[in-house]
Parts: C-alpha cells; structure tokens; sequence
C-alpha cells in the first residue's frame, strides 16, 4: 500500500499544548515536515521563544535551545556565528518580537544574520491571557483594552514583514496565513524557502505567519479562521514584500 | 466601616492601587503578577481610576517610564515578576540612587533558569542591592495593607527611595481569602497627596535627574542613599503606629510569633510563615519551647530587632526561599549571621534553602528543622554550612 500521509519522525509523542484551532499547532506541524523532508534533524537548532510555544522544544526529536522573552535572535546569532554550516531557526511571537524583544530582531536583520525567523502573530500575548500586543487591531478587545485597542494611548500596529523588507540585510519576507488548506500549503511553500536560503549567504530570511488565537481573541476556532480574513489581512496584508532574487550574496 | 471582602493578593493589591487612584502605571505582562496591570487597565477603562495607564514594551520601559514621570512629579506605580524585575535590574538603581519613590508590587517568582512560574523569592532577593526597600506579606491582607503603607514609606521626606512590596507568587497572589479592605476616602487620606519636593519644569528650580557623578562626589550620594535607607527603619514604624491606629492591624520590621520564651526559633519571610506559625502551635502543644519571627521588612534590614528577638534563643535555623549560590548559604542566612554576630552569645545558627521554584513547604517540613535544630543544640555539634530542606537526593 502506498503511504499517503503518516505523523511526521522529527515529532515526539508528547501532546502539545496548544488550544484547539490555534495557529501555533499547524505551524508546528508545517516545520516538522519540512524537517523530515529536507533531512534538517541531525544538522540543525531551533531556537524556541517565551510565549504559548514554550514547550515546543519537547515536541521534536532535535536538539533545542530555549531562549529568554524577546531574546532568540541574539541566541540564535551565537549559534549560527559558531556553526555556520548548520541550519538555525528563530520562532518568535508578536510579544516576544515586536514588544520585549523588537531590538534583538532589528539588529539580527542589521547584521544579515543567516538564519531564518518564523514570526507568529496572534495581534495578543497569548501566554499570559491576553493582553495588549503592539501587533494587536485598532478597536481590538483584549484584556488589557475592554473597549477596544485606542490610538491614543497605545498607537498603532506594527508591520512586521514590511518593516523587515527594508532592511538589507533581510533578503526574504513574505507574510502568510493558515486559515485555509491552500494557505497552509502557501505557508509551508514559504517556510521551506526560507529554510533553503539560510546556505546562500543572503541575510536573514523571514515569515510572519497570521496566526487564530481563539482564546484569546475569545472567539470559536472557526470563527477565528473568520476573523483572519475579515479583520487581520485588511491590515497585515498577505504576500512577499522582498524577493530573494532582489539580494545578491553577502 | 471596614470592608469585608474574598479576593486573591492580586486582586487586593489592585484594588488598594484603585484606592489611591497613582497619576501613572507602567507596565508589561508577566506571570503571576500580570492581573495587577489587566485589572489596572480595567478599571481605567471603566472610569474608576484617572490613572494614565502605559502599555509599554518590556520591563526595561515600564521602570523607564516610571522614572520618568516619577522625576515629572507623578506618583508611579508599577508590578512585575521574576525575569521582568531582573530586566529592569539598571533601572532599579537609576530609580533608587535618583531618589524616586516609585512603589512596586512584586510578586515572587523564581528567576529562569530553568525557566519555572512558580513562587520562591530569587527575583526580589536578586535586586537586595539595588537601594529599593523591600517589603514582604504573608497573605492577601498584609500585601493590601503593606502596599498602602510602601507608598507612604517611600515618599517620607526623610526617605525618598523606591519600595518594592513583595508577596508569594500564586500561594498569595492567586489563592483567595477572606481580609478587610479599608475605605476609599480613608486610603487616600492616609496616603494622601504626593508632594515631591524636587520635579521636573518647577519654574523655581532647574533641575538634571541622573546626570554623571564625579569621584568628588559619588561616595557622598552612596552614603545620602544609605542614610537615607537607615531613616526607613523610623519611618516605617510610624507609618506602622499610624495604621495600626486607622485599622487595628500592627505592622513592624518583623513579627515574632510565640517569641516570649522561645528556646527554638524559625526566620523565615513570606507565606510559609502560614505553615511555620501551624508547626510552632504543634510544638508548643507537644510541650517544645518553638517560636518564629517573620521578616517583613528585608530593606531596610532588621538587625536590632533580630538581635533582641534572639537574646534567649539556643537554637535557630534561618529559612531562605533562594540561593546565592555563594556555597555559604542564602541571603537571609548569611545577614541573620552577621546581624548577630559578636551580639547574641551561644546561638546555634542553621541556614536552610526551601520552596525553589514552587516546592512545596509543609508544616511536617518546618517540624523536622526544629528537631534537627534542638538536636543540633543537644550534641552541641556544629551545622553545616547550609542545607537544602525536602530535596530529593
Ligand atoms: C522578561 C519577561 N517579561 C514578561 C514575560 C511574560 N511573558 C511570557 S510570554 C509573554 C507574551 C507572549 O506573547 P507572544 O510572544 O505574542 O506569544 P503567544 O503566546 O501569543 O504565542 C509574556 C509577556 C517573560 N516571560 N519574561
Ligand atoms: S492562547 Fe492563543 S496562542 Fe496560546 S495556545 Fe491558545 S489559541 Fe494558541
Ligand atoms: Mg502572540
């Protein structure tokens, strides 16, 4: 009988702890494939962040490094400045990016570190119930905004995969999302490309991923998935803001 | 009439924060002391507070942002565990040697790493030189009242430093209890208005904050700073007389508990006084001279009192819930011993590190360091240095 599907080796039995509908989990998944289907488990790190992945490390076979809130880019530039052979991939969330760790990102880019950087936005701090991000919509409820996110004391959201484009030492950024099947499949197409370019000594490569948070947006799984459509990509437009065909090698 | 109410250290301390209405919050989520900010941000969205509330980005920016407006001549307030106070660590010196009265709630969680969320007091103990006071509650009712009193302590003219109001991370902050909630009108009375004496665009006084210090004069600073910290000690029990006037609750440096003729005694801060003070009812039942003193105030620290609470004691074993891993013993331990050295005779001082990281501490394991402690006095043996309580071997 022909295999047509089967749980991906790099994966561990452990249940993970996300929500169900969560964006983490088809993330999580999408990376384990690539993993097993690019041979990257005996020759590569991934670098965890603080925030609803936390316990990521424990759902691959693969060695792993948890880094401080904010801090997996400068970890991960200490391990691909030692091993620059090896593949290192950096998974952060809008928190732990663009709030505690918005510096530790932009100069990972200055520098055109070789790793690549998978950026989860939920538009919240999922971990620790909810509250405010950078990334969060004007009018958005969470628990730090009851009424709604308002410009006057909190400003305005924050263009990850735009901002990273401008960089030059960034030499991919594309923003997807995995609200449907054939997004997914888009997502995984873009991730493995920024996995592939880590060898060609361009920069850093970088996806956000427009990531449901039911939980914390307080809504169904499926409603969720409703919400990315209707109220996050009129924001966070979806689509590459820089080519790596654009970047010639360092 | 006092207000009876069930809430958790968090939601206590939240609400004494909506008592005394601060001009400025800042701050940035982190377990376990993220509800204080979300309850904050509630209520000023509900119109039940006029504080101006920051969402910043990181620790680093809340005690920024605190020293900032704090400087402007706002009262500021902040709240934050564990890595967050650890990141705010140059700020805290900036906060104190500046002499800002920033009040902070710190709810007690051990430092990364490993990375745990769980209560123990490596965090605070971590910032014991930063120049802050550092006040610690046993339950929801002390976080409450300590952190109303912090505000007052802390803008004392004579003192004028930042306050860190310290209660256990879950155990307190999390867990419900009954406590007595103080009017509105009362607490703003007794805290009242903030009056700095310098701030920023006084048009009688231009004024630098923070600007670089010279050989010539940095030591005369350190020693206002350290003045000041020892003029804490009058002010806090003042402050102390005050409520306990307004309230009936009294407040010192340290509560002796079953103290009078203690032969066997526990130091320890924090809520697993709870199961020290149950184990010492237990002794004392089983005819053992126990007592226990519970540091509340680590900063300024107790000296006197300990000494003076200790004059009869034979045997005492001083609890620290973090390690300095100076492999001589815990903070606490090695302040205690030198507090009393050359100053109470004949003591046998043990030192023992308990509850990392969330470990339970249970009314059985304080019995078990009484006995090691009256065995200790019995052979007239010599401790060792320090030692782990409930560990797995
Ligand atoms: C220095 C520090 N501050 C705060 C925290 C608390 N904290 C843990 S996760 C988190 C936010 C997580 O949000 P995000 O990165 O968006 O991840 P998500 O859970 O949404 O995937 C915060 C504030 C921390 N761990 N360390
Ligand atoms: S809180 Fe949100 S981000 Fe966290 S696991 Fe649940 S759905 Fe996912
Ligand atoms: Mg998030």
């Amino acid at each position: 009988m022909k295999t047509i599907y089967k749980r991906p080796e790099v994966f561990t039995d452990v249940n993970t702890s996300y929500c169900g509908g969560c964006g983490h989990g088809i993330v999580n998944k999408l990376i384990a494939e690539l993993i097993d289907e690019m041979e990257l488990r005996e020759k590569g790190i991934l670098v965890w962040p603080i925030g609803c992945s936390v316990y990521a490390d424990k759902y691959y076979k693969m060695d792993a490094i948890c880094a401080l809130h904010g801090r997996a880019p400068a970890l991960a530039t200490g391990i691909k400045r030692s091993l620059p052979d090896k593949f290192v991939m950096v998974y952060q969330g809008d928190g732990d990016m663009v709030s505690e760790g918005m510096a530790e990102i932009m100069h990972a880019a200055v520098r055109a570190e070789n790793f690549s950087v998978i950026f989860i936005n939920n538009a919240i701090y999922g971990m620790t119930g909810g509250q405010m991000a950078p990334t969060t919509l004007l009018g958005q409820v969470t628990s730090t905004s009851p009424y709604g996110r308002a410009v006057a004391s909190s400003g305005y959201p924050v263009n990850m995969a735009e901002i990273m484009a401008n960089m030059p030492g960034v030499c991919y950024s594309e923003r997807v999302t995995v609200n449907t099947p054939q997004r997914i499949t888009a997502t995984k197409k873009a991730l493995k490309k920024a996995f592939e370019l880590q060898f060609e000594n361009k920069g850093l490569s970088f996806v956000e991923v427009l990531s449901p948070c039911p939980t914390g947006w307080g809504k169904k799984p499926i409603d969720a998935m409703k919400m990315v459509d209707e109220q996050l990509i009129p924001i966070y437009p979806l689509g590459a803001f820089k080519s790596p065909e654009e970047v010639p090698a360092k | 009439m006092a207000i009876n109410e069930r809430l958790s250290g968090n939601e206590a301390v939240s609400f004494a924060i909506k008592q005394i209405n601060p001009d400025v919050v800042a701050a940035y989520p982190i377990t376990p002391s993220t509800e204080i900010p979300q309850f904050i941000s509630q209520y000023i969205a509900n119109g039940e507070m006029t504080t101006v509330y920051v969402p910043v980005e990181s620790e680093h920016s809340s005690m920024s942002a605190c020293i900032g407006s704090e400087a402007a001549g706002a009262r500021s307030m902040t709240a934050t565990s564990s890595c967050g106070l650890a990141y705010m660590f140059e700020m805290l010196y900036i906060a104190a040697s500046n002499r800002l009265p920033i009040t902070m709630a710190v709810v007690n969680r051990a430092l990364s790493g490993p990375i745990n969320i769980n209560n123990d007091h490596s965090d605070s103990m971590g910032a014991r030189d930063a120049g802050w006071l550092q006040i610690y509650a046993e339950n929801a009712q002390e976080a409450y009242d300590n952190f109303i009193q912090c505000v007052r302590i802390g803008e004392h003219k004579d003192v004028k430093l930042p306050v860190m109001a310290c209660q256990d991370g879950f155990i307190t902050s999390h867990a419900v209890e009954r406590l007595e909630l103080i009017e509105t009108d009362k607490v703003k009375a007794f805290v009242g208005e903030y009056k700095p004496e310098k701030y920023l665009l006084n048009p009688d006084e231009i004024l630098a904050v923070g600007p670089y210090d010279t050989p010539q004069y940095y030591m005369e600073h350190k020693k206002a700073q350290t003045e000041a910290m020892k003029n804490a000690r009058k002010a806090i029990k003042e402050i102390a007389k005050e409520f306990e006037a307004m309230t009936g609750r009294k407040y010192d440096m340290l509560e002796e508990y079953r103290m009078d003729d203690a032969e066997y005694a526990v130091i320890i801060i924090g809520s697993s006084a709870g199961a020290g003070k149950e184990a010492v009812d237990e002794l004392r039942n089983a005819g053992v001279k126990a007592g226990l003193i519970k540091v509340r105030v680590f900063r300024p620290f107790p000296d006197e009192e300990l000494v003076a609470a200790l004059k009869k004691v034979k045997g005492v074993a001083i609890m620290d819930k973090t390690d300095s891993f100076s492999a001589a013993g815990g903070p606490l331990g090695a302040e205690v011993k030198a507090a009393i050295y050359g100053k109470v005779d004949g003591i046998t001082a043990a030192n023992y590190i308990y509850g990392l990281g969330g470990r339970d501490v249970r009314v059985e394991h304080i019995k078990q360091v009484f006995e090691e402690i009256a065995e200790l006095v019995k052979t007239g043996k010599a401790p060792e240095t320090y030692k782990y309580l409930a560990i797995r071997e």
